[in-house]
């Protein structure tokens, strides 16, 4: 499809939300919008963070998921409890594919699912004892844990079970650090809550425990925010920021580990990857210890060279000289996937709807391989998120907050798009309308996606994808109204 | 009453920030901007109006209680 006007793009919104009873009508046109370059504000044309219009299907998760599936459970050394009934932790027990390099059940805990299995004894007795009985047995049987984080799930808010009182017993007892984590799935609208408690708990728990020790810094200490190390994205960027010269302390939190954390304070400059999952605590740090934050995107060949001179320039001239290096040596390399891939995904039309950063992140890359992102859309952004997106996204395209399935769907057929990135929950639906589809929350089980390296594979999958034979197979023959399929029917 | 973190922005102006509701704003406007007296009321870019009791010019950023002189949203 050709692309739209503003009244067109205008219009289809109103198409598509026109089957909807009037209130919820008048409450999801709020969240949907054309993108006008022109508005500096995003709250003047969209809602965002709201509760979810009941008996529509949205694809946000909850606080629960938000603190341990997201900001604790990629730390490795750290045994995450799923306090609670046994299907929370169940579910989200690696999904997200955080790689760690360390050797899994000694001295690393990220994908495996340590929970207190509520029964209904523990509902109507309260879960306390067998917490601290949980905590005695992790203990014994894995010595080696810097650290155990106590996330509740829903009950134990319901219940008013203490797990702080719990927690502090405890840490004393086995002299470790336990930090209870109120991330019961009920409260706020969607993850991004649970964002704000993880990092609240690490502000409380964690950060400053290592501030009166001694600690060999360099001035060309930085710290990675909010990058997950989604199939090894961290280990990507990471080898970026050591090549030109700097020293990473700590990787929060994919691959990470507590002493990292605890040393993050001392570095001179934090890099915030994820805005939305780690903007508060390093608002925090800023505060408390003085260092600067700057937000980077390490997406696509554009954007990372931007980044790379925008993080240099917090630096003297050694940094600014390595920056420089490490552009000119990867430049060749990312030449010769362009020339490779472009023409072959020249012009194509992506849709996004992903959470955290990557529907504006992305855009960037996505335009390096000559597509046009046409539509993007967070499961749980902020109006903070829209102000940086409507910079990144083209006039006219499409910007839509929590849409539900019937939305998205809907603006699919009508705009037909070459590609589509989202979740595992709209996958399957998409690849029986034929539309190619990736994974972009774990990357379809690929990556890592970020640095130089990342991008070549970025652009391989994409190709594989959208120039995958398949998807001219899918409807059946008898089906074809063209010649050929006629043939085959009769 | 509210707690707000007022920091410097990269364009060298205020920005305004409500943890509690999670809104991230500019600061268009501030009364007392001076070494010896800073705070007073602050204007938002969404029209929001807030109070800050009057201090000495702190290190930013800084969090500091705020009073909803004329809120919107």
């Amino acid at each position: 499809m050709s692309e739209l006007t503003r009244e067109q793009a205008q219009a289809l919104i109103e198409e598509v939300l026109e089957v909807y009873p009037e209130k919820a009508k008048k409450d999801r046109a709020k969240h949907l919008m054309v993108n006008d370059k022109t508005i500096e504000q995003s709250k003047k044309c969209i809602t965002s963070n709201r509760k979810s219009v009941p008996g529509v299907m949205t694809q946000r998760g909850c606080a629960y998921a938000g603190s341990k599936g997201v900001v604790w459970g990629p730390i490795k050394d750290i045994i995450d409890i799923s306090h609670g009934p046994v299907g929370c932790g169940a579910y989200s027990r690696g999904g997200r594919r955080n790689y760690f390099s360390g050797t899994s059940g000694v001295d690393s805990f990220c994908d495996i699912n340590f929970t207190s299995d509520f029964q209904e004894k523990d509902i109507v007795f309260g879960g306390d004892k067998k917490l601290a009985k949980l905590i005695d047995e992790l203990e014994g049987l894995f010595p080696l844990s810097k650290g155990i984080s106590v996330q509740s799930e829903c009950p134990v808010g319901l219940i008013g079970d203490d797990i702080e009182a719990v927690s502090k017993k405890k840490a004393a007892e086995i002299g470790k650090v336990i930090v209870p984590v109120r991330c019961e799935g009920f409260r706020g609208v969607s993850q991004s809550l649970g964002h704000h408690i993880a990092n609240d708990a690490v502000r409380d728990w964690i950060i400053s425990n290592r501030d009166d020790k001694a600690f060999e810094g360099t001035p060309y200490d930085v710290a990675i925010l909010g990058d997950y190390n989604i199939g090894g994205d961290a280990w990507a960027s990471r080898i970026l920021l050591e090549e030109m010269g700097l020293r990473v302390v700590a990787q929060w939190s994919g691959d990470g580990t507590l002493t990292e954390m605890e040393n993050t304070p001392k570095v001179k400059l934090n890099l915030l990857h994820c805005y939305r999952s780690m903007n508060y605590i390093a608002r925090h740090m800023e505060e408390k210890y003085n260092i600067p934050w700057l937000e980077y995107n390490f997406f696509g060949p554009t954007k990372i060279k931007e980044s790379l001179r925008e993080i240099a320039s917090h630096f003297d001239e050694k940094i600014q000289e390595g920056a420089e290096r490490v552009i000119a040596k990867y430049t060749p390399a990312m030449d010769a996937i362009i020339a490779k891939f472009k023409p072959r995904l020249q012009g194509k039309k992506v849709m996004l709807y992903v959470g955290g950063l990557r529907p504006r992140h992305t855009v960037g890359a996505y335009e390096d391989l000559g597509m046009e992102v046409i539509g993007a859309g967070y499961e749980f952004a902020h109006n903070d998120d829209y102000d940086r997106t409507m910079k990144e996204m083209k006039d006219a395209t499409l910007i839509y907050d929590d849409v539900t399935g019937y939305e998205f769907e809907e603006f699919v057929r009508q705009l037909k798009p070459d590609l589509i990135g989202s979740g595992i929950k709209e996958k399957y639906a998409f690849h029986k309308m034929g539309v190619p589809f990736r994974q972009l929350h774990s990357w379809d089980y690929s990556g890592p996606y970020h640095g130089f390296d990342g991008f070549a594979i970025f652009a391989r999958d994409m190709d594989m994808t959208v120039n995958n034979p398949c998807w001219g197979m899918l409807k059946a023959p008898w089906l074809k109204d063209d010649a050929e399929g006629e043939l085959k029917a009769a | 009453m509210a707690n707000i973190m007022v920091r410097k922005s990269a364009d060298g102006g205020l920005s305004f920030y409500l943890p509690k509701r999670d809104i991230e704003d500019s600061i268009t406007s501030i009364e007392f901007d001076t070494p010896e007296k800073w705070g007073g009321e602050i204007r938002l870019g969404n029209g929001g109006v807030y109070y800050i009791d009057p201090i000495p010019a702190p290190r930013l950023p800084i969090s500091v209680r705020a009073r909803r002189v004329d809120g919107v949203e």
